[in-house]
This record gives C-alpha cells, structure tokens and sequence, in this order.
C-alpha cells in the first residue's frame, strides 16, 4: 500500500512536469540549464521569505508568511526576467543550434516550470518521502485523503508557476501592468485560499484554485499563440456560413 | 581537484561562426564567446549528468544502508572523535581533525607532483593502481555485503567472491588501460561514490563539514596560486603534452594512457574543449588548419573535472540527506549544481584551469546551513498545513 500511493503522489504531482520535462527539455542543454538557473532563483525567494518570516515576531499569523513569500517571489521572478534578458542576446543568436528562441515564449516557459518544479518539490518532497516509509494514511492520525490532496494541489502549483511565468514575461515584455498585476493577485489568491486546507475545506479550496488554474492555463495558452483546433473548426464554419 | 581544459594555443586562427560578417576586434570577441557558450552548455550537461548520478548513488545508499550512517570507527587522520557534549570542544577537535586530514592532503599532492615532475610514472601508476584496486575491491566488497545485509539477501562465498573478481578485474582494465567510454566513465562515478560513502563513515560529524570547507580552500590555493601544486601538474602535463592520469580525472570524453607516446606531435587543436561538431566544422572551412589526426581528436577533446569534486560534493550531498530533511538535499543539489555551472562560464572566460570546488561548495554549505536552520521551520510548517506558495 504504501509503494502504490507513494507512486501514486508522486506521479500525480510530478507526472505532468516529468513529461513536459522530457518531451520539451531534456535535448536542449541550454534549456536545462536555465531550468536549474529558475529553481535556484526560486531557492533564493524561498530562503529570503524564510529570512523574513524568521524574524517576524508572530509565528501564529500565517497568512503574512505567505504574503511576504509571493511577494519576494514575484520580485524574484522580475530578477530572473532581467538576468535572462541580459542573456537573450548571447542565445538568441544560437537559433541554428538551439532551439531556446524559436519561440518567443520559450525561455518564460522554461523558467516557470523551474519555479513550479523547485517549488512543488519542496512542498511535498517530504511527505512523500513519510508516505514511502513504513506506513502512513494521512500524517499524525489527521485525515486520510491529505497526501493524495497535496499532491493535486503541488500539480496545480506547477502549472500555475509555468502559467504565470509566461503571463509575466509576457506582461513585461509588452509593458502591460494589468497582466503583471493579475499574476500577483492570482498567485496571492491561490496561496492564501490553501489556508483554509488545515480546516479540510478541499472542496472549495480545490475548486477555487482548479478554476483559477484552468482560466490562467487557457489565457497563457491564448497568449503564447496556441489554437485549440475546436475554435478554429468553429470558425471556419462560422466564415463559411456568414459566407454562403 | 580541479578542472582542465587546455587552453588553445591558437586561438587566433579559430574560424567565426558567422562568416561573413565585419570582423572588427569586438565582433571577433564575441564570436568567440558565442562558439563557448554554444558548445559550453553541452559540456556543462555533459558534467551535470555524471555528477548527478555520483549523487544519486550517494543519497540513496545514505538513506537506504544504516551502515554508513553509523559513526563505530573513525579515520587515523581523525584522532579527535567530538565526544564531548559541548559545542566548543567538538569545534577544537572537528578544526584539529581537518588541519590533520589537509596535512596529509598536502604532503600527498606535493609528493605526486614531485614523482611527476622527475617523470617517476612508474611509481605513480603503481600507487594509483594500489588505491584503485584498494577501492575496487576491499570497499566493493565492504559495500555489497551491506546491501545484502540491508536487503536480507543470502549469497554463498563462492558467488560473492565471482562477483567481485568480476567488478574489480573489468575496472582496473577499464579504468587504466581500456575499456567502452561509458563502462570507464561507470567506474570513475562508481569509485568517487564510493570514496563519498568512505569519507561520510569514517569522518566525526562537524569534521566533515570543516573538512568541506578547508578543502575548497586548499583547492582555490593549489590550483590558482603561482606555485600552486596542481598548478605545477596541470603546466607540466601541458608542457609534455600528455593527458593528466585517468584514474584521477573524469573526462566527458576517452581518455587513455596509450595516447601519451602518440599525442607528443600532435597540435593542442582538439584539447581545447570543443565537440566534434565543430571540430568537423572546423576541417569544412579551413582543412588545412587541421593537422590532427582523427582518432586524437575523439579521444583528448572534451571538460576534465577532477574525481576529488565529485567525491566532495557528494560528501555535502550525502552528509545533508543523512539528517532526513529531503528539503535540504535539494537545496544543496541545486546550489551545487549552479555553482559548477559559474566555475564552468569562468572557465569558458579565462580558460585555463580553475579549481571546482570553491564556488560549488561554498553554495552548497550557504544553502545546507540556511536551509536547515531558517527554511525548513518554514516550508514544515506550510507542508503540515497544506498551504502552497
């Protein structure tokens, strides 16, 4: 039982990740280095928001511990945007080779899934690592359905990281503050909604951050060009009826 | 304990990748930076994978085999064994420990580099052979009779005994005659993994984490210095044209000790780090450029990173995962990880050989200390109340 849910969680929580990892990264070397470069960026946000919440004499107020910790995310997010412009102009110039630039969008892809990987890592890393062990059904005789609901809520995570990363690259490159906000606010909504997971509220909160994370996913999708090939069925039938 | 790629002597006549452009001396500088970094970032895939793996293997014997967690005996270099309950002491004897333990380091560098330079290659080989044997089949055996021990595996004698016949035989051919690249890259990761696991039994608790930071000292001392002990190695091995010894060295690409009577001739065009790509790209433009013969050019080519960082920084990985916080291995991973890419873009600008160890290892102690005192009341708490960031 325990081998079947740890691979259970894991998967549930990583497999989009690994896979989007092997299909999309793993040939490209320079890739996968700024994949490492983004988690350690996310690394250092961590530790600063630790730094913060350390000395932050009230350790009953968690909701500004997850404040502070978006917050010097997002600030990080902005460095790692500045560093990889800095060195766009040395990669872009490698597009025989290296397909990083192909798409404008690539390199907010990359870094965002190494956001989301770092970060779901180390929120689950751990109980899986307990869920391995000799026995667990939820920790410490709490409710028996926690670790299968972190590891949907670090899924979300992932994908909301990648999300975000290219609604906020895209907001900076095209200087569109609105965008740029929305990404706080969403990422501040979805962290603060998993409070209320420590009272077992997993129907709303799971809910909430789903529709969150579907609407940001299909508005990244918009935005870094994608055609879901339904819409353009509709539409071409549409022209086509407008037509005769 | 340090990184080698030969500068290239000619770097003058290296083509440009972008041909016909206006060849202003600035426009030539960043060409060439364009050709490093291109094939740089294979090269710093081609050292993370290995180094990864030498983890990995680490890791996860820690956290599986209770032996290597247990401190019963120490090192001889390690006469102090922090038995004492107070901070202050354990710190005394974990600095006297570490100032023994590079003592010995030291005089073990300077006597090599004093058999290299009065070109002593016999002794050398003999004694390389010795500890690699050594490695390969006392701790082999030390190692697999705990696996089975953890894994409740019976085996009789005379199987265990064909076993490591087997091991060791192909890994002393592998390793210092020849062997397929990936079965000699194999056995360098298996022999660093093991001398890791050594290091993390045998050394007291805080020595180890001194020993990690004496060593990368001593490491940005010999190779940077002018008088430098590995500095002397790595000119001399450049002056007589010949490879550094392959037991001590991982190459991402072959190395044999054959290739020393053959190589002398030979121009340094194809130790200078690039990948067959561009070599061939390389004999398209200007054919005549190339006087090296083919087989040379797949064998000397590729990044060297010494064995000894990749048992130290194993030593971090390994010493961080055994307090069973898996936040913590990760935070040192990863900073290790970025702290060789920055010695690697280094080397990519001053190409010449630059020591491994002290970025790398200063990030990784940086992370484990501020992950294990600051971050991790944090993310347990955030973990433990399910709330995502």
């Amino acid at each position: 039982m325990t081998l079947l849910e740890f691979t259970g969680c894991a998967l549930t929580a990583f497999g989009p990740a690994l896979s989007m990892f092997i299909v999309t990264i793993m040939n490209d070397p320079v890739r996968v280095i700024i994949l490492i470069a983004s988690s350690f960026f996310w690394l250092l946000s961590l530790l600063l928001s630790s730094i913060v919440w350390f000395i932050f004499p009230s350790k009953q107020q968690v909701w500004f511990g997850v404040f502070i910790s978006v917050l010097v995310q997002e600030l990080f997010r902005y460095f790692l945007y500045l560093l990889l412009r800095k060195a766009e102009r040395g990669l872009k110039r490698f597009v025989a080779h290296s397909l990083v630039s192909n798409n404008k969008h690539m390199l907010s892809y990359v870094s965002g899934l190494g956001f989301g990987v770092m970060s779901g890592l180390f929120s689950l890393v751990n109980i899986l690592a307990e869920v391995g062990g000799p026995g667990t059904m939820g920790l410490r005789g709490g409710y028996s359905a926690f670790c299968i609901v972190s590891s949907i809520f670090t899924a979300f995570t992932i994908l909301l990281h990648i999300f975000w990363g290219i609604l906020f690259f895209h907001g900076l490159n095209t200087a569109n503050k609105n965008l740029i906000l929305y990404v706080i606010v969403s990422h501040l909504v979805v962290s603060e909604i998993t409070l209320f997971n420590q009272y077992y509220y997993y129907i709303l909160t799971l809910s909430i951050v789903f529709s969150i994370t579907l609407g940001t996913g299909l508005y990244a999708f918009k935005t870094a060009g994608g055609q879901l090939p339904i819409i353009d069925k509709l539409k071409t039938e549409n022209t086509n009826t407008a037509e005769s | 304990m340090h990184e080698n790629v030969n500068s290239p002597t000619r770097r003058e006549t290296v083509p440009l990748m972008a041909a016909p452009r206006e060849t202003s001396r600035r426009d030539s500088l960043t060409a060439q930076e364009e050709e490093t970094l291109k094939y740089g970032a294979e090269h710093v895939i081609k050292l993370f994978v290995p180094v990864s793996m030498c983890m990995l293997v680490v890791v996860a014997t820690i956290n599986s085999v209770s032996f290597y967690n247990v401190k019963d005996i120490y090192l001889v270099y390690t006469p102090f064994h922090e038995t004492s309950p107070e901070p202050s002491s354990k710190v005394l004897s974990a600095v006297a420990n570490s100032l023994i333990l590079m003592f010995v380091v030291i005089i073990m560098t300077v006597v090599l580099i004093a058999l290299y330079k009065y070109r002593c290659y016999k002794l050398i080989h003999g004694w390389l052979i010795m500890s690699s044997l050594l490695l390969l089949s006392m701790f082999t055996c030390l190692y697999i009779e705990e696996i089975l021990h953890t894994y409740n595996i019976p085996m009789d004698y005379i199987t265990f005994f064909l076993i490591i016949w087997n091991i060791g035989v192909l890994g002393m051919v592998c390793i210092h005659w020849k062997g397929p690249l990936r079965l000699q890259q194999s056995y360098l990761i298996f022999i660093a993994a093991l001398m890791a696991l050594v290091f993390i039994k045998y050394m007291p608790e805080w020595t180890t984490w001194v020993v990690l930071f004496v060593i990368s000292i001593w490491d940005l001392i010999a190779v940077l210095t002018p008088r430098g002990p590995l500095r002397i190695l790595v000119e001399l091995a450049e002056e007589r044209n010949e490879q550094i010894f392959p037991a001590l060295i991982y190459s991402s690409t072959v190395v044999y000790m054959i290739n020393r009577s053959d190589s002398i001739d030979s121009t340094t065009d194809s130790q200078n780090g690039f990948t067959r790509t561009w070599v061939e790209e390389h004999q398209q433009h200007q054919p005549e450029e190339v006087r090296v013969n083919r087989l040379l050019d797949d064998d000397d080519k590729g990044v060297k990173l010494g064995l000894g960082d990749f048992i130290f920084y194993s030593v971090l990985v390994g010493k961080a995962s055994s307090y069973g916080d898996w936040n913590t291995t990760l935070a040192c991973f990863v900073a290790i990880l970025i702290g060789l890419c920055l010695t690697l873009l280094l080397l990519a600008i001053f190409r010449r050989a630059l020591p491994a160890l002290p970025i790398s290892i200063t990030f990784g102690l940086v992370f484990y200390f501020a992950t294990r005192g600051l971050v991790k009341p944090f993310a347990d708490m955030l973990a433990s109340q399910q709330v995502f960031i």
